[in-house]
């Protein structure tokens, strides 16, 4: 303004809160800064506290390094919707105090030094008084920085020092950025090769010409070179505050029982739907917020299939705070406040009702609705096919109204271990390798394969090495799902029989494969109709009331001749017929998740077919096909 | 007095009278007219009474899951929304195989004890209501459950017993194929799926279908000629299968397969 310098610069206020990422972590955790807590970022510190910084925790740093140095470190992950929201309060504080803020990110906000100035009388006075009403926030930590352009009041808000407001004169931006190191600017590439140039300071940067500087470096390098000199261009760009989004009911007292609670939202509820409405808006995705008297808050984003009215919005609270229980029932502490956030907003114009009604996805979904206020949000489900091996898992129940969850994971991960142990067939492993089509060989019917293993399900290390075992045709790491019939003698093979053995690295593993994975080993079908939510233990004896075991080579030991669908003896029944047992083992390398089953298939005297699972000596049903 | 009433006639007698009373009744109760067929797959609708699912009837399912899906099937692939209420072990995989449509199939697997509630509040919305009574539910609110279907036109299948039921279905016998004593899989099945109609003679009907054959279809076992025990059955299968072709779903195929076959 009055320098020629600044002439395009335009007095700027920023205010930064130290270490924001970490600050608003340690909060929701319940930690202090005094902590050695780390926010991690794909596997780097993207910034810790205090506590860490002391123990030598940079950002930049590996965790595993930052743990080294830290070993009390406590690390989360950097989670910006999180960071964001916290950050939110501290902006509509300051916004009731001094209109047009720029959010620049989570923790640091700027806005045009002008206005407060003219208003508390000097930009110091303002300055305080806006670290004042952060400090009554719980933020002490934030340093405000006065100066010509974005740039350089940014700097002198980060400034290292004891000071928390720092005012650069106006017109004396210049002087105070050129003895900043060049790093600040932010342009690695940029710095790299001035620092080469010789060039330390911006503002040794800000002595080149300006348009020598375009001519080498391009437009970046022009507006890199306009920050150095203190003549940012940026102007504040204020942020339109959000619509009418957010209700928060606080309650005094506070309310202890369910009932109560709904009852004091309605209200608000309405209120809330109605401004939304008012704007021409619907909400979609609701965040509900609930704060005990013991302060801890249980948070919890709710979709809609349509888009919620008050009712659906109370309805929301109540499964929220009942989790299970009936709506008479106490909470675990009173309720002192509940906060009701419009995550995701639509245009209500895109959600009209037809002249005529939508039809009868309307009425079932206002059906299912109903259903779900009587059972709760978890009682009324869709369905659809998940992967997985165990028909159990390969269903995936979805509270109805919620997303479909992402794929399981592919079977390029959940590599499945079962080697033929005992082999004698030379068959090539490359052949083994190719789908195997669901008949064999066999001449004496009923030993069939349907094996799903691919070419890109196995490696080409698993190629090498089976070739050096003599392989049957089993494709060497896929369990398979059905063997061929041991008791056929004059088969292709002699006898494949997988053994439990070692397990061997899979090939490439790809993410973008995970939907169409073949599953290689998952239930053949006719799949079974009723599949136990949880499975059953039974009996299986041989015909001498021996219980029927599978040795360490995955054989039987006895034959099954008598069943009981329950573990008591009195209803066993005699076996009409069986096949089995397929290995299982899944997981190998995850401690917590490893699984080595036996499957067997079996029918009873009744003609009902189980399919039965042995862990660790015991029989459990997994499905009935009734 | 008691004694006397014996007197007048002997229990077996008594007993008789009373059946051919309850099937008057029970033939007068039916005499219900404009019951809505709704739209069932061809191999299982001419067993059934009226030779398809109807609109506001009750229908029970002894045991068998499969049966229930091979009900569902049809419904659901005309388009109709259904629930399974209380039946936390159905196999949601195999129902799809069976074709029904899993992304109009809501289940609600522990009603608790709102059974009844959530039971008429699906049947005011969804078209076929799948569930099995629990433990000790009144005459009186089966009652007014049936009343509430026929009223909503739902269709209800109940897995086990059901007082008012249109028929009754059950398996009497299933072979298993590709399975043997230690050898093979499980790969297709056969069964005798009888029906017991609440109207008429007491007769069941029977058919033998695949519950499902080795591709996952499920079809009546075509009979060869002399073995056939109901000729016209397989007839009215063709016939309605004839109907079903045009809209029918490549799932359907071994229908029209049948239809040759049979003339």
């Amino acid at each position: 303004m009055s320098a020629g310098a600044a002439a395009g610069a335009v007095r700027t206020m920023v205010l930064w809160c130290p270490d924001w990422p970490v600050a608003a972590t340690a909060e929701a955790e319940g930690l202090t800064l005094d902590d050695p807590i780390a926010v991690i970022e794909k596997g780097l510190v993207y910034a810790c506290s205090e506590g860490a910084r002391s123990d030598g925790v940079r950002r930049g740093l590996r965790l595993r390094e930052a743990q080294a140095r830290s070993p009390r470190l406590r690390d989360f992950p950097y989670d910006p919707v999180r960071v964001n929201r916290a950050f939110e309060p501290l902006i509509g504080a300051l916004e009731e105090m001094s209109p047009n803020v720029q959010v620049m990110r989570a923790g640091s906000c700027a806005l045009r030094a002008r206005g407060p100035k003219r208003f508390y009388g000097t930009e110091h006075v303002a300055a305080l008084a806006f670290l004042e009403r952060f400090a009554e926030l719980g933020v002490t930590e934030a340093r405000v920085g006065v100066a010509d352009g974005l740039f350089a009041a940014e700097q002198a808000a980060r400034l290292p020092g004891v000071d928390l407001i720092r005012i650069v004169p106006e017109g004396a931006s210049p002087e105070f950025l050129a003895r900043l190191p060049l790093q600040l600017l932010g342009e690695e590439e940029l710095c790299a090769l001035l620092w080469r140039l010789g060039i330390r300071t911006l503002g040794d940067f800000a002595a080149l010409p300006a348009e020598d500087v375009r001519s080498r470096f391009g437009e970046p390098g022009a507006r890199a070179h306009e920050r150095a000199s203190g003549t940012d261009p940026r102007r504040v760009v204020p942020r339109i505050p959000p619509e009418v989004r957010e209700s928060v009911n606080a309650f005094e007292p506070p309310l202890e029982r369910i009932d109560q609670i709904t009852f004091s939202i309605r209200a608000e509820a309405d209120r809330f739907v109605g401004e939304l409405a008012a704007a021409r808006l619907v909400c979609t995705e609701l965040r509900v917020e609930i704060a005990t008297e013991r302060g801890e808050v249980r948070e919890r984003t709710w979709l809609h299939p349509r888009w919620f009215g008050a009712n659906d919005v109370v309805d929301r609270v109540r499964w929220q705070l009942q989790g299970g229980s009936t709506i008479e029932s106490t909470l675990s502490a009173p309720v002192v406040r509940v906060r009701l956030t419009a995550e995701t907003v639509d245009d209500s114009a895109r959600h009209e009702t037809g002249l005529w009604g939508t039809g009868s996805e309307e009425r079932i979904h206002h059906g299912l609705s109903r259903v779900q206020s009587i059972v709760g949000h978890e009682g009324v489900l869709t369905a659809s096919i998940g992967g997985g091996r165990s028909p159990r898992e390969r269903q995936l129940l979805v509270p109805w109204g919620d997303r479909p969850p992402t794929p399981a994971a592919a079977p390029g991960r959940a590599a499945p271990a079962g080697l033929p142990g005992r082999a004698a067939s030379t068959a090539s492993a490359s052949g083994a390798l190719a789908r195997i089509a669901p008949t064999s060989a066999s001449p004496n019917g009923g030993a069939r394969l349907t094996l799903a293993g691919t070419e890109d399900m196995i490696g080409p290390s698993s190629t090498s090495s089976s070739s050096a075992t003599p392989t049957s045709v089993i494709p060497t790491s896929a369990t398979p799902s059905i063997t061929a019939a041991s008791t056929a003698p004059g088969t292709t093979a002699a006898t494949p029989r997988p053994a439990s053995a070692g397990a061997r690295r899979r090939g490439p593993k790809s993410s973008a494969r995970a939907e169409v994975a073949p599953w290689p080993g998952s239930l053949p079908p006719p799949l079974p109709t009723t599949v136990f939510e949880q499975r059953r233990q039974v009996l299986l004896l041989t015909s001498r009331n021996e219980l029927v075991d599978v040795d360490d080579s995955g054989e039987l030991i006895g034959e099954p001749a008598r069943f009981s669908p329950d573990v008591s003896s009195r209803s066993l029944r005699p076996v009409q017929a069986w096949a089995g047992p397929w290995p299982v083992s899944e997981r190998w390398w995850d401690s917590r998740k490893a699984r080595r089953l036996d499957r067997l298939q079996l029918i009873d005297a009744d003609g009902t077919a189980w399919l039965l699972a042995l862990d660790r000596h015991l029989w459990w049903a997994e499905a009935r096909y009734d | 007095m008691t004694d006397a009433a014996l007197d007048v006639s002997s229990p077996a007698s008594a007993g008789e009278d009373i059946r051919a009373l309850q099937s008057r009744i029970a033939q007068m109760q039916a005499t219900k007219l404009d019951t809505r067929a709704v739209r069932t797959h061809p191999a299982i609708a001419p067993l059934l009474p009226g030779g398809s699912l109807r609109a506001g009837a009750a229908y029970s399912v002894e045991s068998s899951t499969a049966l229930v899906m091979a009900l569902m099937a049809g419904p659901s692939a005309d388009g109709i929304w259904c629930g399974v209420v209380g039946l936390p072990d159905f196999g949601v995989e195999a129902a799809a195989r069976f074709g029904v449509d899993l992304e109009r199939l809501a289940l609600v697997p522990h009603p608790g004890d709102e059974w009844l509630t959530v039971t008429a509040a699906m049947a005011d919305v969804v078209g076929v209501v799948v569930t099995r009574v629990p433990g000790r539910v009144s005459d009186g609110a089966l009652a007014r459950l049936q009343a509430r279907i026929r009223q909503r036109e739902a269709t209800l299948i109940v897995l086990g017993d059901w007082p008012q039921s249109e028929a009754t279905l059950r398996i009497t016998e299933s072979t298993w194929t590709g399975i043997g004593a230690g050898h093979g899989y499980l790969a297709g099945r056969q069964a005798m799926v009888s029906v017991t109609a609440r109207t008429g003679n007491g007769r069941p009907r029977r058919g033998r279908l695949w519950l499902p054959d080795g591709d996952e279809l499920f079809r009546p076992v075509i009979e060869l000629p002399g073995m056939a025990g109901r000729g016209e059955g397989a007839a009215a299968v063709a016939a309605s299968a004839a109907a079903f072709a045009p809209a029918a779903a490549p799932a359907f195929a071994p229908m029209r397969l049948l239809r040759e076959v049979n003339g």
